[in-house]
């Protein structure tokens, strides 16, 4: 089976729409509720799995991650999240941490636990591919999918070996900054965009920044294969808390819209 | 580069380019006759080096073992050693080009010699640091502020330095064309813990040479504190092929060991990776990082310098923990009996090299680097002694 044979299997045909929530905000139970809102018009399913120190993270998220962790939100609790999710969608979920969260339950341990309870892949933040000799093996060994994040500084022979290691999608940080909702996509998106579609063979979804259906239809039309939306669901937690389903189903599907040709 | 399994770049992919940017030119001017020369001329007639290596006399005989020299990094200009540090990497932003210094600091005493490089050589100057040690450094606080600095309170995690240094971290993937991040300790992502710990050096270069002169032989023993490390790490490395002087590194025991409320990362603490680095850090069985509790707030941070960490697993040095109310006899103590009032991170190192010297023969050596004084601790203790 080729790459684009196995790719295909496990996920749906881009443009994809990616979306956010960051497990046990605000509770465990919760976010199984949040994910099936999600679900619905999303074609992948990111997971936070909550970490003490989300230096990479603007505060929208610092906070999903500070009510998480206050909930009581262990590591276990996030794979059952998941376990549960599995009996209701066949999505698949990227889970996406620090690698001290990986590190800690020894790296081979953590992607086999993860594997296990259905999650199809994961992005850890700060591991660049420098560093991820025994992840990437650990991934190999377990079936677990790679997502590597790019930035509009990375120079073209770091993209290659990123789209090289990268098993379900490059990542493409949108600009100079940390995770968070912004009004307006900054230009670096776009040339970012250009550059990678140039040089990854791998589907490339851009995040950080976006926010409303407009941004995923300039993101797409720029060239994307996805778009990938956080901060502005976690907005809807953070004001909504339990009622946030419903928000965050109406706005995914008004963000859905954005994947449509014009 | 790594030191065996511990350091690395463990960042976002965002800072590998700036991280690179910076090893390199560090790498060519560390190397460069007139950076050399302007570092040199800097840290001696503005900063006051050398210091001296002084005889603890009455201390000694206090005690009754072996010979204790103090070396005096208390009498620099801003009363701690992290000014050999900051004066190299404003310099060094200075011929990179960056025209804004960032950093981060616990107690204050690294955001005050950030903002007296700053100031000295003219780079725009902001500090992050935890709002909860905004509210009990205050003279330091004010100290930057005076100096030129701004100070901006991180409200995030525990909203201590391991939250200022994330926040600074985020900053700097912002800013990094313009930005330097001055980093405090020989912590974060490669070269920082080299960079660091190469500019503090001149502690142990210089103390190699003194003890030479006072005493013509080197010291059976080298004492300092470690939090982050740097103090420790830059008496320690000039002396580290000297394998018959023995290296020992004082962390926090706080409330003790047992309590949990410490930041003894090596003593206590497991492998991980935060900051940039794998290194020793305190933290659940989660990976999630602990809060730490120190009287000194300077060693008050939950993991340490990676060189540090692959001293005590190759065993070129150990790593022992004194509590705060032995930081504090040796606090009273060193005041009292040598007119000397040391920085409480510094009275942890006192207070094992008491416990050694007591144990070892009179015509034995230990040098105690004397990182810091403590006239920013004195509302501490004034609060805790009465």
């Amino acid at each position: 089976m080729s790459f684009k044979d196995a790719h295909a299997s496990v996920y749906p045909e881009t443009p994809w729409l990616v979306t956010f929530v960051t497990a046990g905000d605000p509770s465990p139970e919760l976010t199984l509720k949040f994910m099936l809102a999600l679900e619905k018009h999303s074609d992948i399913i990111e997971l936070g799995i909550p970490f003490s120190d989300p230096m990479a993270d603007g505060p929208t998220i610092q906070k999903a991650n500070v009510r998480a962790l206050k909930a009581g939100t262990k590591v276990k609790d996030v794979f059952e999240i998941v376990r549960n999710f599995r009996e209701y969608s066949s999505k698949p979920v990227i889970l996406m941490t620090y690698y001290n969260i990986v590190y800690a339950r020894g790296v081979e341990n953590f992607l086999r636990e993860a594997k296990d309870c259905g999650a199809t892949g994961a992005i850890v933040v700060d591991l660049p591919v420098e560093e991820s000799e025994e992840y990437l093996r650990a991934c190999e060994k377990t079936g677990m999918d790679t997502v590597f994040l790019a930035a509009p500084n990375t120079p073209d022979d770091r993209l290659r070996v990123i789209d090289e290691v990268s098993s379900a999608f490059v990542y493409l940080v949108s600009l100079y900054g940390t995770t968070g909702a912004r009004e307006e996509l900054p230009e670096t998106a776009f040339k970012a965009i250009a550059r990678a579609k140039s040089v990854c063979r791998k589907p490339v979804c851009v995040g950080f920044g976006v926010s409303k259906k407009e941004h995923v239809k300039a993101l797409i039309d720029a060239g994307a294969d996805g778009v990938v939306v956080g901060s502005a669901i976690v907005r809807l937690i953070e004001e909504f808390g339990e009622g946030a389903a419903e928000k965050i189903e109406e706005f995914v599907s008004e963000l859905r819209k954005g994947l449509e040709k014009s | 580069m790594k030191f065996g399994e511990f350091g690395g770049q463990f960042v976002p992919e965002v800072l590998i380019p700036p991280l690179k940017e910076l090893e390199k030119a560090y790498e060519t001017l560390k190397e460069d006759e007139e950076f050399k020369k302007e570092l040199d001329y800097y840290l001696k007639v503005y900063a006051g080096r050398p210091t001296p290596l002084y005889f603890a006399r009455n201390l000694t005989e206090h005690v009754g073992g072996a010979k204790i020299y103090l070396k005096r990094e208390d009498l620099l200009h801003s009363g701690a050693h992290k000014i050999n540090n900051t004066i190299g990497q404003a310099l060094l932003a200075k011929y990179m080009g960056k025209s804004r210094l960032i950093a981060e600091t616990g107690a204050g005493q690294h955001g005050v010699a950030t903002a007296i490089a700053g100031a000295l050589f003219g780079l725009k100057t902001e500090v992050y640091m935890g709002s909860e040690d905004v509210e009990r450094q205050k003279p330091n606080v004010f100290r930057m502020k005076l100096l030129g600095a701004s100070v901006i309170p991180v409200e995030s995690g525990s909203r201590t330095l391991k939250d200022a240094i994330n926040e600074a971290l985020r900053d700097w993937v912002a800013t990094f064309e313009y930005t330097h991040y001055l980093i405090g300790s020989v912590v974060g992502p490669h070269p920082y813990p080299t960079i660091v710990r190469d500019f503090q050096s001149v502690i142990g270069r210089e103390t190699k040479v003194q003890i030479m002169e006072l005493e013509e032989r080197l010291p059976d023993c080298i004492v300092a504190c470690v939090g982050g490390g740097s103090n420790a790490m830059g008496i320690f490395y000039p002396f580290a092929r000297d394998s018959n002087v023995r290296l020992v590194g004082v962390e926090a025991a706080g409330k003790g060991l047992e309590t949990g409320k410490h930041s003894a990362s090596l003593c206590a603490g497991k492998k991980g990776v935060l900051h940039g680095m794998l290194s020793y850090f305190l933290q659940d069985e989660d990976g999630q990082i602990a809060t730490t509790h120190s009287v000194a707030a300077g060693l008050d941070y939950p993991g340490v310098g990676p060189e540090h960490a692959w001293m005590k697993e190759t065993g070129r040095a150990e790593y022992v923990a004194v509590d705060d109310s032995e930081a504090l006899e040796a606090f009273s103590l060193l005041s009292r009996l040598e007119g000397i009032i040391p920085a409480l991170e510094s009275a942890h190192a006192i207070a094992y090299a008491v416990k050694l010297a007591r144990e070892m023969s009179r015509d034995e050596i230990i040098v105690v680097n004397l990182s810091g004084r403590g006239d920013k601790d004195l509302e501490i203790v004034m609060n805790l002694l009465g």
